[in-house]
């Protein structure tokens, strides 16, 4: 099982110019953690939203990397974004689950996947060629790789402790995190 | 062809066209029958890239997307989706992204089904609610200057606009084929 900072940290690690979009809540925090970077856009609500801003970012920037890290939680409200993302077939995305089972948000209620539904096999089948499922620090380099340079759409579920850790805050100023994001962009 | 004619059948090439005008690159919709027309002028264009979407609310995070990576993005929806975005929406005015949504109305004139009326009724209220401007076309004749105002708005001052596209203009649904 990993701790979702290690996780996010390898998973960034020589990020370069990857375009990462983040869900609500511990994800958005985690990768704050890491470091504050312009080509991060934090999203701090419209839950089940992330893989979908992925998609649009990703058919934008057909030449650039696109990496969504979010949450099993916010995961589970989009899920129909696999099946979308499963016809469109972009090959420059990756979506990355932080799966700790449990909503931290609210009380660490456990969540779907802690029933057991199984979100790298829902991915498959929504026909993402390459799907993998983490749970030792060893094998983050390999989905790392994948992220740069892997054929997409690329489906990563990571298996995390479930802890409360110390909120990192980015700015919750919706425009300064755009404009910020495309200034680095252009 | 008399042109009366030529705007009741051809009001989605109207719509067509301003899209192509402002380089909208990407479009969302929920399959339809009121934007059929419009759905396959789209996917028949190289220039823009077609979203099939699963639910409508899926749309939102599309143009958002499209917008940070530098591309316009317009939606296509039929009333009922409209509930379905609420929560989304936010995402749009706490970032200023500019939204363009055509909504085929349903629940309205010579609806069939009663099932369609509560979210029609309240369509154009549930977008100012949630910080859209709101333009409305029933006449094929206005459908060009309606939209093409409406897509300035949109692109021009990174707003979030609907046109909600009167079920007089669509027609009657035929049940019997």
């Amino acid at each position: 099982m990993l701790d979702r900072r290690e996780f996010v940290a390898e998973l960034l690690k020589d990020r370069g110019d990857l375009l990462v979009v983040t869900g609500l809540g511990a994800p958005t925090y985690d990768v704050a953690a890491v470091s504050e970077h312009s080509l991060n856009f934090y999203l701090w609500g419209a839950m089940g939203s992330a893989a979908m801003i992925g998609l649009g970012l990703a058919l934008a920037q057909p030449t650039r990397r696109v990496v969504v890290i979010t949450g099993d939680g916010e995961m589970l409200m989009g899920l129909g974004a696999l099946a979308t993302i499963g016809v469109k077939q972009p090959a420059n995305l990756a979506i990355a689950v932080i799966d700790n089972r449990h909503y931290g948000e609210t009380g660490m209620q456990a969540s779907h996947t802690d029933a057991g539904i199984d979100l790298t096999a829902i991915a498959k089948a929504c026909k993402f060629p390459s799907t993998h499922a983490v749970s030792a620090l060893g094998e983050i380099a390999d989905v790392r790789r994948l992220i740069h340079a892997g054929a997409g759409p690329i489906f990563i579920q990571a298996h995390v402790k479930a802890e409360d850790l110390p909120r990192v805050l980015p700015t919750r100023d919706g425009q300064e995190i755009k404009f910020r994001f495309m200034a680095a962009l252009k | 062809m008399d042109p009366t004619v030529e705007a009741r059948s051809f009001w989605p090439d109207a719509i067509y066209a301003h899209l192509k005008r402002l380089g909208v690159a990407q479009i969302g919709y929920v399959p339809d029958a009121g934007h059929t027309r419009l759905i396959n002028l789209c996917k028949a264009d190289n220039e823009i890239a077609d979203v099939v979407l699963t639910t409508e609310e899926e749309g939102v995070g599309l143009v958002s997307g499209a917008h940070l990576g530098g591309q316009r993005a317009a939606l296509l929806m039929q009333s009922s989706g409209v509930g379905n975005c609420i929560n989304m929406f936010s995402l749009l005015t706490n970032c200023g992204f500019p939204c363009l949504i055509l909504v085929t109305m349903r629940g309205e004139y010579a609806e069939f089904n009663p099932w369609q009326i509560q979210m029609g009724s309240i369509t154009e209220e549930t977008f100012k609610l949630s910080g859209f401007l709101t333009y409305r076309v029933d006449e094929p004749e206005k459908v060009d200057d309606i939209v093409g105002a409406a897509c300035d708005i949109a692109f021009a001052g990174n707003r979030p606009v609907a046109v909600l596209l009167g079920q007089r203009l669509i027609g009657r649904k035929v049940w019997n084929k």
